[in-house]
């Protein structure tokens, strides 16, 4: 009976058909209650949502953020109403991260996702089986609507790697926020290498400041880590930064599986990354530059990367300089300010220096050794050594049609 | 890395100019120098009849599609093969699709993207802007077909591909 009904699923995933008809042969299948739609309350356009109230009434969604303004921990939690977050990819990670958003009342939600709902994802959060067929953004964007209709969402099915969709995901991350402003911060909840090139390369190019997320393949290792361009070290700027598995590679058994995933891990490293969102965008307490969980160890290992001089990312680099200039500045009015602050008859010149807080930075790159206990490469530095003129490859001197039609006639 | 894997990769040539189609002239130069080491491989491969795959491209070379085959028992697999060129190539590697065997493995991600192996992102990332489609082509979807399809035959699922 259970293949019958994988079977089943599979052929009607396969099928033609709507996906409301193909949610409501899936409930027959299962056994599962036919769900009557909820009704979706229209999108609004732009921040035009009910102030938020402090009221304390049970039916006031807000009373308990609210809250956080009278205990003293937020200065002015409204401001998050005018906020757009970008969520690059809605699976384990990104889909329960747009939801704890959604349900702290941010003012938009863009989403980026290219992929469809499936029963292999239901050991993690959020998404029901009886979305599977669905798109995960339009999924995700029916079950956020629902919970919190002041939000405004903006959905898009496709693939940022991909160079037909590149153009529109750098425009929109620049124009995207409420008052056709860039987006506030970009949240990357992606699994694979050239996704997160890809949102990297984007916010260099746009000087977006983004956070990185990843959950282990293994399921029990993840992190987060903060990306200023030219301030810390971007996706680029050395090799992928990775919590410590301490399992021996040999050991793991590899054989018919691609990747492993937790609901726990997932929803701890979602929790960390909008914990570190709302610090940032409300501004209170401090935002780790990276923040590291080993499930094996309960340990959260932190650490700064600057970023390295001689990164790949032209963007990069270029950000480097401005990040330097403005540091510049910065110092000289500082100096200027401090002399003319200085109080006359301080005769033994006492000032108040800056505490520097935390570890001390590690620039990217700079030794394999140097980062912090429980942390490691994901692999080790790359040599950017030129080919040796022999090993290269020979212009024929044929132009590329020729070449295309060489190939092709091979 | 197998031994015949190794010693075909070391006789493709390697490429020098770092380009995504995004940069327009420096990205035809790249796309000459990846149909000039595809040339090679697939002459290479002829020469030791060992032909496997063939791929052609679109006119920006940003679309590749093709087949690629594999014999097992004495029997001819055969499955198409694309890929499309990404906005951070070559710093990240193509991403190389048999949307036809999707579903039929768990070695896969969606859309047919075989899943490489741990050792494969480290190499590419160490020899960027070194290697290019031929190398990809050599170091993944060789060592993929080479592991999955006898899986894929032992479980019967790929009758429907035989040649």
């Amino acid at each position: 009976m259970d293949s019958f009904l994988a079977d089943a699923d599979a052929l009607l995933t396969k099928a033609s058909l709507s996906p409301d008809q193909k949610i409501r042969i899936r409930h027959a299948l299962h056994n599962l209650p036919v769900p009557t739609p909820a009704p979706i309350p229209t999108a609004r356009n732009g921040p035009a949502a009910p102030a938020m109230s402090s009221e304390v009434v049970s039916d006031n969604p807000y009373s308990r953020l609210m809250a956080l303004k009278r205990m003293g921990i937020v200065s002015n939690y409204e401001r998050i109403r005018s906020l757009t977050v970008a969520v690059v990819g809605v699976g384990g990670v990104g889909s329960v991260a747009a939801e704890m958003l959604t349900r702290c009342g941010i003012g938009k939600l863009i989403l980026f996702d290219y992929d469809k709902v499936e029963l292999a994802n239901m050991n993690r959060l959020f998404f029901r089986p009886e979305q599977s067929g669905l798109s995960k953004v339009s999924a995700a964007t029916q079950t956020l609507r629902n919970i919190n209709p002041d939000v405004v969402f903006d959905a898009h099915n496709y693939d940022i790697t991909s160079l037909d969709n590149f153009d529109h995901f750098l425009n929109l991350l620049s124009t995207g926020g409420l008052a056709d402003s860039p987006v506030d911060l970009v949240l990357s909840c992606v699994d694979n290498f050239a996704a997160r090139n890809t949102i990297n390369a984007a916010c260099n190019e746009l000087s977006q400041t983004w956070i990185e997320s990843g959950v282990s393949e293994d399921a029990v290792s993840g992190h987060i880590q903060l990306i200023v361009p030219g301030r810390l070290a971007c996706f680029s700027c050395a090799p992928p930064l990775v919590v410590a598995s301490d399992i021996d590679e040999k050991t793991l058994k590899r054989e018919g599986v691609c990747a492993a995933s937790l609901p726990t891990t997932m929803g701890i490293v979602a929790g960390m990354l909008i914990q570190a969102t709302l610090k940032r965008l409300l501004g209170f307490g401090h935002v780790s530059d990276y923040l590291g969980y080993s499930a094996m160890k309960d340990f959260f290992p932190t650490m700064t990367l600057k970023p390295n001089p001689a990164c790949d990312d032209s963007w990069c680099v270029k950000r480097q300089a401005e990040e330097r200039e403005r540091m510049a500045k910065e110092e000289a009015r500082r100096k200027l300010h401090k002399e003319e602050e200085m109080h006359p008859d301080n005769e033994w010149g006492i000032s108040v220096v800056d505490d520097a807080a935390g570890d001390p930075p590690v620039a990217a790159k700079s030794k394999q050794a140097a980062v912090a206990k429980g942390l490691e490469y994901a692999y080790e530095e790359r040599t950017v050594e030129e080919a040796d003129e022999d090993e290269r490859v020979k212009d024929t001197g044929a132009d590329l049609e020729d070449l295309m039609s060489q190939l092709k006639g091979l | 890395m197998d031994e015949g894997t190794k010693s075909t990769v070391s006789k493709l040539p390697l490429l020098t100019v770092r380009a995504s189609p995004r940069d327009k002239e420096a990205w035809t130069a790249r796309l000459k120098e990846e149909l000039t080491a595809l040339i090679q491989y697939v002459k290479l491969n002829k020469e030791q009849d060992k032909d496997w795959f063939h791929v052609e491209c679109n006119k920006t070379g940003t679309r590749w599609n093709g087949k690629c085959w594999y014999y097992y028992e004495q029997i001819r697999y055969e499955f198409d093969l694309e890929f499309e060129i990404p906005v951070t190539y070559p710093t990240s590697a193509p991403e190389l699709k048999l949307p036809q065997l999707e579903g039929l493995t768990s070695k896969m991600y969606r859309g047919g993207k075989i899943c490489q192996t741990i050792h494969f992102q480290p190499l590419w990332a160490k020899n960027v802007p070194r290697f290019g489609i031929a190398h990809s082509l050599a170091l993944s979807l060789g060592p993929w077909l080479a592991a999955e399809i006898p899986d894929l035959v032992g479980r019967g699922v790929i009758d429907s591909f035989k040649k």
